[in-house]
């Protein structure tokens, strides 16, 4: 659905893509992750036309979007970093502004404005005037601007950013109810934000893919070693000590009366560990493998890079 | 055509809705009403020349104002995002914003109407040059719009734009009085390409061809202007 080839922005002298290519498929939600100034609304801004790449291209079902400009725009709704409101405007007239952008026809503006406005929980500001709207609001107003016109494709620029815990879950939740008939491609800076919406996760740095996987996947294709979890009763010191001498564990940490350790890949201490602790006269009371949090598969990944270079 | 329209409209409307229309169509009346009601011509000629001829460099700088805002306000407030995103030409975009802008100034100038009404009212005024002064100063409106769209096209900055719209109107405005000081094909050529040169025509009563494709022309190449610098932004 959203097809991108070699693309790469320049500003000036500075590079802020760097030959990047990615797809997303038809129905897929997938999460474009990366840290500050990685280059990813510089890449939606090129998806969405209102940048043109200085290589490379996109195409949006199917039409590219330097040569049909027009049609591949046709099929998006664009959530931007800054939502772009009229302050001046009530949400209603917004919408139906929005709408007709989009070359919708006023009986079909109408149907819809009641349908997003329910979708998004505007019911009691239709009629206000945006610019009186705290910011999350705002924020669904933006949201209901990008369905609208029911576009095939939502690009979604930091749809959680600066609103508060329980409207993020609020908006998570609908992101994940409209990927059920939308392609979404979402940015974020936010790691868990990804594995609970997404499918999918493509991570950038510094203008270049660091990484591109399903997120089930890329957890465990990233841990090149394996961690457990372990409750153990007994002295927290003794016991660290005893399980650093173990062979193939590589680190042990004790964080919220569990303790964490990291073997070297392809080694199995289980059996070794259970030893120790009835050496010890110690009680295991649980032991669990577990996958690397997005966390640390991005901390690691850019680091990957940075020793690359 | 659809989506120029619905942009003319939005654009229509937010002035409406604005205290800036009212207060420069205010300035506007007020102004123009004084040196009309003390122009000697008013009385002498039976002639709106007390309204037209302050009117042009008033007009300018009011222009300048109410354009100001037009796309430098869209730009800073990040509205721009979804203006071009839209599947909407750039040349749509300022067609309408055009269009919106011209619907304002044409009110300005129907509640003028009410100069030469008076004059009608006590006396027997020459049709003539009322209708053709009223066509000059809409023109020479039309022709400070797009200026106005292009300057607003340039910047993020509303008073930048205005600036910039103001300096390029009064310099074109006045570049042709430097005309009798050039060598006389020279200063020809500059007069010919001044908003200054065709106006007294359309005062005094004549229908000047050349005078209506001049404004005609330089609204359309500001209007050119302002959607090459639209479409660069893209480039940045
Ligand atoms: N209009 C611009 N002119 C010049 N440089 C820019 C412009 N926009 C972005 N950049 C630069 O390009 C790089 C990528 O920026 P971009 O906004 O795409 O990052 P981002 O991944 O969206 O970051 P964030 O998470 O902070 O939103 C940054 O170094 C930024 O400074
Ligand atoms: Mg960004």
């Amino acid at each position: 659905m959203i097809r991108v080839e070699n693309l790469t922005k320049y500003y000036g002298k500075r590079l802020a893509v760097d030959d990047i290519s990615f797809n997303v498929e038809k129905g897929e939600i997938v999460g474009f992750l990366g840290p500050n100034a990685a280059g990813k609304t510089t890449t939606m801004r090129i998806i969405t036309g209102y940048l043109a790449p200085t290589q490379g291209n996109v195409w949006v079902a199917d039409h590219d979007i330097i040569n049909h400009s027009l049609e591949a725009r046709r099929q998006i709704g664009y959530l931007p970093e800054a939502i772009p409101l009229y302050t001046d405007m009530t949400v209603r007239s917004y919408l139906d502004f929005a709408g007709r952008l989009r070359g919708m026809d006023s009986a079909r503006i109408i149907a819809r404005t009641d349908e997003v406005i329910e979708i998004c929980h505007l019911e009691e500001y239709v009629d206000v005037i945006i610019g009186k709207l705290s910011k999350g609001f705002r924020q669904r107003v933006g949201v209901a601007q990008a369905i609208i016109h029911e576009p095939a494709v939502l690009i979604l620029d930091e749809p959680t950013i600066g609103i508060d815990p329980i409207q993020v879950a609020m908006t998570r939740q609908l992101i994940r109810e409209l990927g059920k008939d939308h392609t979404i491609l979402l940015s974020t800076h936010i790691l868990p934000e990804v594995s609970v919406i997404c499918q999918r996760v493509i991570i950038i740095h510094e203008g270049r893919i660091v990484a591109e996987d399903r997120i089930d996947n890329l957890s465990s294709m990233m841990s090149g070693s394996q961690r457990f979890r372990l409750q153990i009763s007994g002295p927290v010191k003794k016991i660290t000590e005893r399980l650093q001498k173990v062979k193939g564990i590589i680190n042990v940490s004790y964080e919220e009366s569990n303790y964490i350790i990291e073997c070297a890949a392809g080694q199995d201490p289980r059996r070794q560990i259970m030893d120790e602790m009835v050496r010890g006269g110690w009680t295991l009371l649980s032991m669990e493998q577990i996958g690397m949090s997005l966390e640390d598969i991005f901390l690691k990944l850019t680091a990957e890079e940075e020793a690359d270079e | 055509m659809k989506n120029t329209a619905t942009i003319a409209l939005k654009e229509l409307k937010s002035y409406l809705a604005s205290p800036m229309a009212y207060i420069v169509t205010g300035i506007f009346m007020i102004l123009t009403g004084f040196f009309f009601s003390i122009s000697s011509s008013t009385y002498y000629e039976t002639s709106i020349k007390g309204f037209l001829e302050p009117g042009n460099l008033l007009l300018l700088l009011l222009v300048s104002v109410l354009t100001m805002r037009l796309l430098a306000e869209e730009r800073k407030m990040g509205t721009l995002e979804l203006l071009i995103t839209a599947p909407v030409r750039d040349s749509e975009v300022i067609l309408g914003k055009f269009l919106g802008s011209l619907g304002i100034l044409t009110i300005m100038l129907i509640l003028t109407l009410y100069y030469p009404l008076l004059l009608i009212g006590y006396g027997d005024p020459d049709i003539g040059p009322i209708f053709t002064g009223y066509l000059g100063i809409f023109l020479l409106g039309s022709a400070s719009l797009a200026v106005g769209i292009f300057a607003s096209s340039l910047t993020s900055n509303q008073i930048v734009a205005a600036v910039v719209s103001g300096g390029i109107l009064f310099a074109l405005w006045f570049i042709g009085y430097t005309a009798t000081f050039l060598p006389e094909a020279a200063g020809e050529f500059i007069g010919y390409l001044s908003l200054s040169y065709y106006y007294p025509d359309f005062m005094r009563g004549v229908i000047d061809t050349r005078g209506i494709i001049y404004y005609l022309s330089i609204t359309a190449l500001f209007l050119f202007l302002a959607v090459r610098s639209l479409e660069n932004s893209r480039w940045s």
